[in-house]
């Protein structure tokens, strides 16, 4: 090989190595992926039950910085499907535009008001992300991400605690927990006036997580739905989709075998999208030993505010250039 | 035509490296570009979202030049060999970043030489190889 080829090869390769060295989310620690059992032949399911701790099946696969899974809010090459690069992208509507993250194809079937709170929505992630200082994301200053964000963006190793009454989802990402109810109650019937307390005379509340209520459609099935959301104080993941008071979520928990749970969500909303579509279709979940500790992964004010202190002053960054 | 090669290895280099790059705040990095500085620590802050180094390096001038970079957050690159511990003040180190489009001293960690030889992040290959539990 001459050095003319050695030499670029070499860099190439490097670059791969170096890829991955730095930026690839690294493994829970303590917990087992797929690829630490290979040729595993799991037991057949258990009935009826999702409880345990549970860690996407691949190291970061829950982590969705780009946007919703299902709905890339980055262009991806359809041969490979790798994340298409672009040198001098074309700008978006908030007047930034990044190398690697470009309009994808197909976006969620927006009406026009879903539209236009997608673009008053200013985030650090997908195609439309913009520098911290010009960032609109209620996330980063510490405000809950609610549900269902907490697992289109940010699914992280995750515990279920199963009753005979409801499922708790105790979530690692913000430390953060919510109830499914399986004692035969329905959803608040007005999503917009939503209390199950009526009966107490207490006001209406709306939820940064929503009320869920859920059931077996079969003995390996779960399925949950959730209403009763704020009206956009929450975003539906980390590129901005925007998430209502109407907003309406199926989750679909499938028990695949002894070590494997499927997750998939829904979206309906009549004020935000044309039609039900599909936010997260079968991430493949992992059954983890019960004695994993999970790793806090807490969100301080006052943290945040010493990292703006150093980071979130880049306020003189030419807004039709990024630079 | 090998120039040609080099610069579409260089290009390719750059695509391959920018989809794994993007995540928090990435529109005020300049993706793809790497600077080496050396400096002494003058602070570590382990936190969620993000740590950071910040660093003193001479500049051009001869005038010091107050660094900072960001990495992931603290349960993100503790399987990378970082820790609360990683850094003190006065270390003396040499740090690789991706800086910010507009020219502060400011970017993201790629890589950083400790004052005893080490590097990190670690190759994920070493992480990997924590024990599990099950």
């Amino acid at each position: 090989m001459s050095k003319h080829v050695a030499a670029p090869t070499f860099a190439l390769l490097a670059a791969f190595v170096w890829s991955l060295t730095v930026h690839t989310q690294g493994p829970m620690p303590g917990a087992v992926y797929d690829r630490d059992r290979p040729g595993e032949k799991p037991g057949p399911a258990p009935r009826r039950d999702l409880a345990g701790i549970w860690e996407p099946a691949t190291p970061g696969g829950g982590i969705q910085g780009k946007g919703a899974l299902a709905m890339d809010s980055c262009r991806r090459d359809k041969a490979t499907g790798r994340y298409v690069i672009q040198q001098n992208p074309p700008l978006t509507d908030t007047g930034y535009a990044t190398v690697d993250c470009l309009k994808p194809d197909i976006e969620p079937p927006y009406t026009a008001e879903g539209l236009a709170r997608m673009k008053a929505h200013k985030p650090v992630e997908g195609y439309r992300m913009v520098p911290d200082a010009v960032n609109n994301d209620p996330i980063l200053d510490c405000d809950p991400g609610g549900f269902p964000r907490i697992v289109l963006h940010n699914f992280r190793t995750s515990e279920i605690l199963q009753t005979p009454t409801h499922m708790v989802m105790l979530y690692k990402f913000q430390k953060r927990y919510r109830t499914i109810w399986t004692d035969g109650r329905e959803l608040p019937k007005d999503p917009q006036q939503p209390a199950w307390t009526t009966a107490d005379r207490l006001p209406p509340e709306p939820r940064w997580w929503g009320y869920s209520v859920g059931r077996w459609v079969d003995d390996y099935t779960f399925v949950a739905r959730t209403n009763g959301f704020h009206d956009d104080r929450t975003w539906l993941d980390n590129a901005g989709l925007p998430q209502s008071d109407t907003t309406e979520v199926e989750e679909t928990y499938h028990r695949v075998d002894a070590n494997h749970l499927e997750l998939s969500i829904r979206i309906t909303d009549p004020k935000l999208y044309t039609r039900t579509w599909v936010a997260l279709d079968k991430l493949r979940l992992r059954l983890q030993s019960p004695n994993l500790d999970i790793q806090e992964m807490e969100c301080s004010p006052s943290d945040q505010k010493h990292y703006y202190e150093i980071f979130g002053n880049l306020t003189d960054l030419d807004p039709t250039t990024g630079k | 035509m090998r120039k040609a090669f080099a610069c579409f290895v260089v290009l390719a280099a750059i695509a391959m490296a920018a989809p794994l790059a993007a995540h928090h705040g990435a529109a005020q990095f300049d993706v793809g570009k790497k600077v080496t500085v050396k400096g002494t620590v003058t602070e570590w802050f382990w936190s969620n979202p993000h740590c950071f180094l910040r660093f003193d390096a001479a500049g051009a001038d001869g005038q010091v030049v107050h660094w900072a970079v960001e990495t992931q957050s603290g349960p993100n690159i503790l399987p990378q060999g970082f820790s609360k511990q990683s850094f003190k003040v006065g270390d003396e180190v040499t740090v690789t970043l991706e800086p910010v489009k507009n020219g502060r001293p400011m970017g993201r960690l790629l890589q950083v030489v400790l004052p005893d030889g080490s590097t990190l992040p670690l190759r994920v290959t070493d992480a990997a190889s924590i024990p599990a539990q099950n």
